[in-house]
Formats: C-alpha cells, structure tokens, sequence
C-alpha cells in the first residue's frame, strides 16, 4: 500500500510532519520575535511618541485585517445583494422583494424567531445554573468537563450523534437505532417521526444549538461568579439571605454585563447557524430559517444575489442588539 | 455527512474486493508491474500524451475514497509513461467549494461535475474548451447525446466520464421465485403485482427513501423523470426539463398522479410520511433485509447494498442465492414502450494547458474506460466500453441499456435551472410526501420558483 | 485576627449551603443528560460496523462486542489519495497554534485600545467590529481567496502583491486570524475594561508609558480571560471544516483533520463505524486543552490584583 503511496513519487507523512512543523516553528518565532522587538523599542520612546504610537501598535494591524478581510467583504455583499444571480445587472430591491414573498417565508422568519428567543435564553440560563451549582463545589472539574464537552466536537461529530438520539424507525419489525425512540416505546409509548413533525423538530434541532452552547456560557458565566468579591456574598450570607435570594439579588445583578455579553454572543452565533439545519432536515419539513436559506441559495442554487439580499436581512436583525450593547456600554462607562 | 453524494458512481461487491487486495497485498504487484510498464512497450499507447514530463495535474471531484483509490490506480501507467502527475482531490464540499474556487482564483486544472448543469455555470466564467483532440475523441466514442451535455451555446466543454442508469426497479429473484411473483412488463402490471404483495402480506411491496441531507428530494424527482418519460413522449420530456412545458401543465400532473399511486399509497409503502426521513441508503437496506419487495433505484444502489449492507449482486436467473439481489427494467406504460433515464459526470478544465488537455482526451478513451471499468464497480457511457470488463450483472445490463436504448434521457434536475433542479423539486417533491401536500400545490410552487 | 476567622468560618459556611447536595444532585443530573449523546459516540465507535446498522448502541451492554479495529483502521491506514489519520492529526496542530496565537495576541492589543485610549471614534470602531461578527463567513470566503490568489490590484496601483502562499498554511492562519479576530475582540474588551481604573491611573502617575503599563499591568492581569478565549478559538479552528477547506487549497499536506473525517463519510452516507472513531480522536485534543486551561477560569479574572 505504501509502495502504491511511493509510486507517484509522494512524501511520507513523517516527512510532511517535519516540513510543516519546521514551518511551524519558524512562523510562531518570527512573530514572538516581531512583538518583542516592537515593544523593546516602543516603550523607550518618549510619552509623545507614545501617544501617536500606540496607535500604530495597538489598533492599526487588528483594524487593517478586519477592514481587509470583512469590511471589504461586506461591502461587496451589499453591492450583490442588489444584483442579479450573475452578479451583473442591478435589480434594485428585486432580491429582498423575493426573500419577503416566498411562500415559506412567514414560516422561515418565524422558525428564525424561535431559534432566537430560544437557544440563547436556555443556553444561558442552563449554563448560569450550573455554573452556580458549581461554583463552590469541591470538585467541579468533572461535571464541567461533561457540560463542556459538545463545544469540543465538530459539526461533522455533532450531526452523527445527533441521528443516534432522533432517528425514526418506521418498519416496527426493525430495531431501534435512534434513543429517543427506544425510550418512548420502553414506556409503551408510540414514538412521533421526530424530524418531521412540525414545530416539534424546530425545538429538536433548537435542542442541539442548546447543547452546544451551554457550555460556552457556563464556562464565561463561571469565571465571572469568581470575580464576585467574597466580602459581598459574605455580607449577603451574615444577612441571612436565603440562597435563591441571594443568587438573583446578589449575584445575578453583579454579573450583568457578562451575561448580555453571552446572550449577544449566543444570539448572534443562533443567527448564523445553519450547520444543524443543514445537516439534519436540509430545511425541509418547516425547520428552515434564514441562515440556512441564505447557504442554500448561496451555494446550491448559485444565486450570490438572493444569499446577499438574506444576509443583509441577517445583518438588519442584529441591529437592535448591537443598540442594547451600545447602550449598556454607554451607561457603564459614565457609572464609571 | 451533510452532502450524500448521490451521482458518484458506486463501489460494487467486486470493487470491494479489489479495495481489499490492494491494501493487503497488492503492493508487491504494484511493483513488478511498474518495473515491466516504464519505458517498454506499454508506454506506446501513451504517445498522444508524450512531453508533459514532471507536470501536475490537479483533479477537483465529490468522488471520494473508496471509489478514489481505484481511480488513482487506473491512471498508474498514464502517469508512469507521460511524466504527468495527478493529485486527486475530493472532496463532499465540491459543489459549494467549486464557485468560490473558481471565483477566487485558484480554480482547479480539472473538476468533475456530477450534473451538466453545475458544469454550464462555468461556461465563459474560467472554463476552458476541450481541445480538438478531446472533441474528436468523444464524436468517436460517445453517442452524440453525450456531447450535447457537455455542449453550452455551441462550445464543447465538459467530456463524460462514469454514468449510471436509473430505469431499473430492484427485487430478489429468489423471493420472487418462491412466491411465484412474475416480473412485471407495464406500469399496470407492476401495479397489479403492487397488489397482489400488499393482499398476501408477507412483505411490504416497495421501499422507498427520500433523505439525502440537503439533497434530501432527490429520489422523488427521479421518480418523477422516470413515469415522465413514460407517460409522456420524449419530446415532453424535453420540453419540460428546459421550461418550455410549464411545471403545473395537465400532462405533468398526470404523470405526478401515477407516481403518487405508489409513492402515496400507504398500503404499499407503509407511512408515507416516513419516506421523506428514510435516507436513500436506508431505503434500499429494506430489501437486503427482506423488509420489502421492490425498490426503484439507479445502478448505483448496489453498490452501496453491497458494500454497506450485505447484499450480493446476482443476475436475474439466480433463483437460489440468499440475500441475492437484481433489477428489472422499470416499466413503461406498454411492453415495447422503454425509454432509459440516466445520469453521470462530467470533465471541465480551468487551465489551458498541453498536460491538462492531455488528461481530459486520456480520460475519453476506451483504453482507459476499459481499464477504470475492470477495476469494478463502474461504467460509463462510452461506445467502446466492452461489456466482458463489467464484472457486475446489474452494471453489464445497464451499458447494454446505455450503449443500446432508443429513447435515453439525461436526470432532467440536473439539467435544469439550479432553482429548480437543486431547489424547489427536492423540496416540493418532499412535502409531498411529509406533509401530504396536494399534487397542485406542488407543481404551482415548482413552477413559480422557474426563473422563466 | 477576627476578621480571619469570621472570614474563614463564613467561608466554610458558604460552602455548606452552596454544595448543598441538591445543587450538586442537578448539576449532575444536567450534566449526565449533556453526555449521554456524547456517550453514544463512543459506545458506537468501539463497535464492529454491522452492529451499528442492526441494533441501538444501549444493546451493546446486553450484547458486548467490542471492536478497535475502527480506531486501527482509522489512525494507521492510509490509501493511495489520503495518508493516514495521524498525519492530519497533526496539520491540524499545525493549523491550530498559531491560528490561535496570532489573533488572541491582536485582540489584546486591541480590547486594550479600545478599552484604555481616550479617542474619537472609539465607540464608533468597538461597535463596528463588534457587528462584524455577523457577517456570514462564507460571503467572505471568495473576496478574500482572490487576495491570496492574487494579491489586490485596484487600477494599475498594486496594493497588495501576490505574495504566492496559496497551498501552504499561511492563507489558513491569516483567514482564521481575520474571522476570529471581532469576537475576541469582543470579549476580551468586555474583560479587560473590568480593570479597575485606579490601577491604570496610579500606573500612569508613576510615569509608565502605555506599552509599559500594557506588559507589566494589563497582560499579567488578562491571562484568564486570554486563557478562556484561547479555548474557544482553539475549538473553533480545530473544528473548522471551511476555512482550512477553502484555504487549504485541497492540498492533503496542510488539510486539517475535519476535512478528512468528512470526507471519510464515504459517498454512501454511511460508514458510521470509521467516523464515530475518528470523530472520537478529534474530541481529545480540545479535552485535553480544556482541562490544562480550566484552573485559569478557576481563579477569577481579578482574583490577583484586587484583594491581593
């Protein structure tokens, strides 16, 4: 078999290793050693220099990629969004006039709704849960580790597991692969066709996202509940407040700011989401949003137009969060 | 696992097998074979490629191992003779990946496009014409069909490579011989057997699954194609497939009523609804198992219930083999009325280079479709494709079908336009089985979604 | 002296009340449910391939059969188009380090601007990045490749030469950087503006300057917060199938790990047995990585500064 790999004159792997590792090596040097540099010669210049300077350091290199890599971009689409599927010919409001008259939509726009309000509220407050219930436990490590887990698998892992929990058997002469399934009949229950029936599959689907991301918020919501100075959970507790009190008197109000900041995160990554979708219904049977709407059209159907018209409607969508966000900054910084 | 790709071309039993040997203990072969094939005569039936030595040619496809090894090792003496290396690259992101690829401007030297209609997309947007060589090549060996596929406004571009056959209704010989069950020859009859299964009810009478990911529809539009060509003349077929035959036109809704007599009928396919979260694979699994009686799928299919599944291919006449199965012609409304529905791939270049134009005319001969079909598991369109190198039965009755029908006709979806054909007929065709939706209302929302 | 006590006996009470063995019992029981899926994978991939078709992986502890050969199969085994796992094991790594090291290291120096520097515009930028992270990667993808490809030319002007990466990892780690960089910038904005000011102020009388204060003050003090970051981006790309997809190039000699386990589904959508196990060796890495950075989240953000 490695005779057959040889034969076209290929390297081995171990050989591909080295090379890349070498490459490896060289990339991450030469960068520490760019910082280092800068900053040993930055930091002896005069306060005026500075001034100008830490411009340049700082902000500049993050602003210059980000204008490269997505301002550009998102022009682009802008422009696409207003042209037709060949990109060559404007059709002014034509895409969005389409996006908003499709028969699916009301049911696309309310799925994407439902997605919205949903996962990001259950995934923070599973995560705030747990992370409270944790947070002066012994050893959390463990049940940490199993809450964090789906973080760690890829999409491609995610959807396998997934078929494992909801796949249907019709035939009632075949045995179950699909766990949910199996317990419903343990109970001499008769199993629903999951994936099909509408809205329970959007809650299933819905399920997965949630899945996902609690462990995201339990890990950003548990570093925040440690930075609660223990004076004040000390001076909640000498009160005699029960815990529940204290938990939404106490704790919750302290930790604001890292909880918006989890539900925009959420919220924004619940948006884009279409792998879920994608891969398990393909959009059909009433589970399609806007996310997956916009691939399909982008990449199946070859339509830049239309998938740009859905992701300006996307980029619309966000606006008011990104408001509420300005707004709490607003109010944090003049408390300050 | 979201993109199943339908259209590559399967691995048959025998493929398996020659996967097998090769990893375990081909590789002594390999070596003796190299040593005889450089620089001795063997390399004479390379000339026409000579003086490319130490190029690279990078092929771009959704065809994936296992079927990519016995590509690789079908192209070994090419490459050993002309010097031409070639670096196969598949991948199940190809249809999404090629448009940015091409678009961004590291499009690949060769990619094989599973539908014609992917492949125009690129016609005057990087796509290079196939050389003299290549066109002559496949005016020889193809029927003349073949290149129209390949053809965008007048300029040959994409060459054939693999082809499957779709006409074919799948069944176990043995079953049918100890139920005493005959093969049907028209659509009533393959009705009235419909019955006739469902009254003893023993089996079900036929198994069929939709689910193919985001692709999840697919089987419904073949179902669809098939009766089409059936009920209606070739020349409807034509008209519908490019627009010019509106989408909720009586003649289509007939035919979408016929199918719904099997599709829809929970007598003979159990919950209906069901069929619409059955993956493809899963449906054919169902005859493997003894679940079900018949099952209409491309030649592909067996490939799959073989390799994943355990079934043996075997050829009609085998009446004995457990678990054996085959295929009969899917009929048509008389017994002397059989046209065939087809599908395949096909080649573009990106660059226009001596090497790359070299690949795309090797590729086009019946030397090297010889060779590729000897390997097992494959076949392809290609006039001088001698049936004694198709080991498969199910495979061998579909290159006569191919190289003999007289009316065969391209999978209409994927030839028409990408909202249609890889949009709003999966998705219709699936809530028309999922949500029970009526035959109108499907074919009034295909047709609205036509880009006319 | 007092105070010691009371605080030490408080603190003891507070963990009684706290791991109540309700609390404990819940956080169990969620996290038990979070893993019975997970823990189908792995029951699913030490089993032998027909098995998994026939029967529901809890009939594995009625009917044990236990078959490594997936993960043999999987690691070791190559075949004429794909070397073995294990090489793209470690592309993935070599994909990974510096996509995670290059934009955390960008983000900080940002956050910190954008959190410290008293400028016009400033809230203007933070909330632009900020909407950023909406845009769809993949509208992004071609704009982006066609840099790489060929550098940006507007006119006759040359602004960015082609530089001729494609098909190694630079373009992989430079799209990472970019597509990572609005989130990081984010969240560790949101952390870093926790600092209290009094210790940026008292920093800025002793006359530090702003690169000093950044090295000797705000690094020391983000290390968790980067820490915590450095997880999710380190997941992400691990992950990641389209990034190191697109701009790999297809070349096998950079491709990372994602991109040959979805290719190993097979054209027949099934091979459940290879994937399961395969999908199981990409799980350890980002374990692992979690379990050697979670004392960080542990400690607090300002568990150091603050009370000292």
């Amino acid at each position: 078999m490695f005779t057959l790999a040889l034969h076209a004159a290929r390297k081995t792997p171990a050989d591909i290793i080295a090379e890349n590792f070498s490459l490896l090596a060289l990339a991450l040097l030469s960068f520490g050693a760019v910082i280092f540099l800068i900053f040993l010669l930055a930091s002896r210049t005069s306060v005026k220099t500075q001034e100008w300077l830490k411009y340049l350091v700082f902000l500049v290199p993050s602003i210059l990629l980000l204008v490269v890599g997505l301002i550009y971009p998102a022009i682009r689409t802008l422009i696409l969004a207003f042209m037709d599927k060949e990109a060559e010919t404007f059709v002014g409001f034509d895409n969005f006039i389409w996006a908003f008259t499709i028969p699916e939509i009301t049911v696309v726009l309310a799925n994407t709704a439902i997605w919205v309000v949903t996962a990001p509220i259950l995934s923070t407050v599973i995560g705030l849960a747990i992370a409270y219930m944790t947070d002066r436990m012994n050893r959390p490590a463990a049940i940490k580790s199993l809450i964090f887990m789906p973080m760690a698998i890829s999409f491609v892992g995610a959807g396998i597991i997934w078929k494992f929990v909801y796949n249907y058997q019709p035939n009632d002469n075949k045995p179950d692969i699909g766990l949910l399934s199996a317990i419903f009949k343990g109970l001499g229950l008769t199993p629903p066709n999951w994936l099909l029936e509408a809205p329970l599959n959007s809650f299933l689907l819905i399920v997965v996202m949630i899945w996902i991301q609690t462990g995201f918020a339990m890990v950003v919501l548990s570093a925040a509940l440690k930075n609660i100075p223990d004076e004040v959970v000390e001076a909640a507790m000498l009160d005699g407040a029960a815990p529940w009190k204290r938990f939404y008197l106490v704790s919750v109000p302290m930790i604001r700011a890292t909880i918006v900041v989890v539900l925009t995160t959420i919220t924004i990554g619940t948006l884009k989401v279409f792998d879920i979708v994608r891969t398990m219904t393909g959009g059909n049977f009433q589970t399609n949003v806007i996310a997956n709407e916009m691939y399909s059209q982008a990449f199946r159907q070859m339509n830049f137009g239309r998938g740009s018209a859905l992701a300006i409607i996307l980029f619309v969508a966000i606006v008011p969060i990104i408001i509420y966000n300005i707004r709490q900054l607003r109010l944090e910084r003049t408390e300050r | 696992m979201s993109t199943l790709r339908r259209r590559v071309v399967a691995l048959g039993a025998t493929a398996v097998a020659a996967t097998l040997v090769m990893a375990g203990c081909a590789s002594t072969e390999t070596v003796t074979e190299e040593t005889t094939a450089t620089g001795s005569d063997a390399c004479a039936a390379y000339e026409a490629y000579m003086g490319n030595e130490g190029t690279e040619v990078e092929i771009y496809t959704t065809i994936i191992d296992p079927e990519a090894s016995l590509f690789i090792e079908s192209f070994a003496e090419f490459e050993d003779c002309t010097g031409i290396t070639i670096n196969w690259n598949g991948t199940q992101e190809f249809e999404a990946q090629i448009s940015v690829r091409v678009e961004g401007g590291t499009a690949p030297d060769i990619a094989i496009f599973p539908q014609p209609g992917l492949l125009a997309k690129f016609a005057g947007n990087g796509l290079v014409p196939a050389n003299d060589a290549t066109s002559a090549s496949v005016d020889e060996n193809y029927t003349a069909d073949w290149k129209t596929y390949g053809t965008v406004d007048g300029v040959f571009y994409g060459s054939p490579l693999g082809a499957n056959v779709k006409s074919f209704v799948w069944y176990s010989p043995k079953t049918f011989a100890d139920k005493g069950w005959t093969i049907p020859t028209t659509w009533d009859e393959l009705l009235a057997l419909s019955d006739t299964i469902a009254a003893e009810g023993s089996v079900q009478p036929w198994c069929v699954g939709f689910g193919s990911g985001d692709a999840t529809g697919w089987v419904g539009t073949d179902w669809m194609e098939d009766l089409m060509l059936r009920f209606q003349d070739a020349a409807t077929y034509d008209q519908w497939v490019s627009g010019e035959l509106p989408f909720n036109d009586p003649k289509v809704a007939e035919v979408l009523a016929e199918a719904g007599k099997i599709l829809k009928n929970p007598a003979y396919v159990g919950d209906v609804a069901s069929i619409a979260t059955t993956t493809f694979q899963e449906g054919g699994a169902g005859l493997v198992d003894g679940s079900c009686a018949m099952h209409r799928q491309a030649s592909f299919i067996g490939g799959i219930l073989a390799a994943d599944f355990g079934a043996t291919i075997v050829s009609p006449e085998d009446t004995t083999t457990e678990g054996g199965i085959t295929t009969f012609y899917f009929p048509g409304v008389s017994a002397d009325n059989k046209p065939a529905l087809g599908g395949g791939e096909f080649i573009g270049i990106f660059a226009d280079r001596p090497e790359v134009h070299a690949v795309q005319h090797y590729l086009t001969t019946p030397e090297w479709n010889n060779k590729k079909a000897a390997l097992g598991g494959w076949f392809s369109a290609n006039l001088g494709l001698d049936t004694a190198n198709v080991a498969d039965p199910v495979n061998k009755v579909a290159v006569e079908i191919l190289q003999n029908a007289s009316t065969f006709r391209f999978d209409g979806s994927d030839v028409m336009p990408a909202e249609v054909g890889a949009g709003s007929f999966w998705k219709e065709m699936t809530a028309w089985v999922a949500e029970d939706k009526s035959d109108k209302a499907v074919l009034d929302a295909i047709y609205a979604s036509w880009p006319y | 002296m007092t105070s010691l006590i009371n605080k030490s006996l408080v603190k003891s009470k507070a963990k009684n009340v706290f791991s109540s063995p309700w609390a404990a019992l819940g956080a169990w029981i969620i996290a038990i449910l979070w893993t019975i899926p997970t823990f189908g994978l792995l029951v699913t991939s030490i089993r032998p391939e027909k098995d998994i078709n026939n029967s529901g992986w809890w009939t594995f502890f009625v009917n044990p059969n236990i078959s490594f050969e997936n993960y043999q199969q999987v690691l070791f085994e190559g075949s004429t188009t794909n070397p073995p796992l294990y090489q793209f094991f470690f592309n993935s790594l070599a994909v990974t380090l510096p996509a995670v090291i290059f934009p955390i290291t960008l983000a900080v120096f940002a956050a910190y601007a954008l959190a410290w520097f008293e400028f016009r515009g400033r809230d203007f930028i933070f909330f632009s990045i900020f909407a950023l992270q909406v845009i769809p990667l993949q509208l992004t993808l071609i704009p982006l490749l066609q840099l790489f490809a060929k550098g940006l030319v507007i006119g006759d002007v040359t602004i960015i030469p082609d530089f001729n990466i494609t098909g190694t990892y630079i373009p992989i780690w430079i799209a990472h950087t970019i597509f990572g960089l609005p989130m990081a910038i984010f969240l560790l904005h949101n952390f870093l503006r926790q600092i209290p000011r009094e210790l940026i102020e008292a920093a800025r009388v002793d006359g530090a300057g702003w690169f000093t204060l950044f090295s000797k003050i705000v690094l020391p003090l983000s290390v968790p917060a980067i820490a915590s970051f450095a997880i999710f981006q380190f997941l992400w790309v691990w992950n990641d199938l389209l990034v190191g997809l697109t701009f790999g190039g297809g070349a096998k000699e950079v491709a990372p790990m994602t991109i040959r386990l979805a290719e190993m589904v097979g054209t027949r959508g099934s091979g459940w047995e290879l994937l399961t196990a395969g999908a199981f060796v990409s799980i350890v890495v980002p374990l692992i990585v979690f379990f050697s950075l979670q004392r960080y989240f542990v400690r607090g953000l300002l568990a150091g500064s603050v009370k000292g």
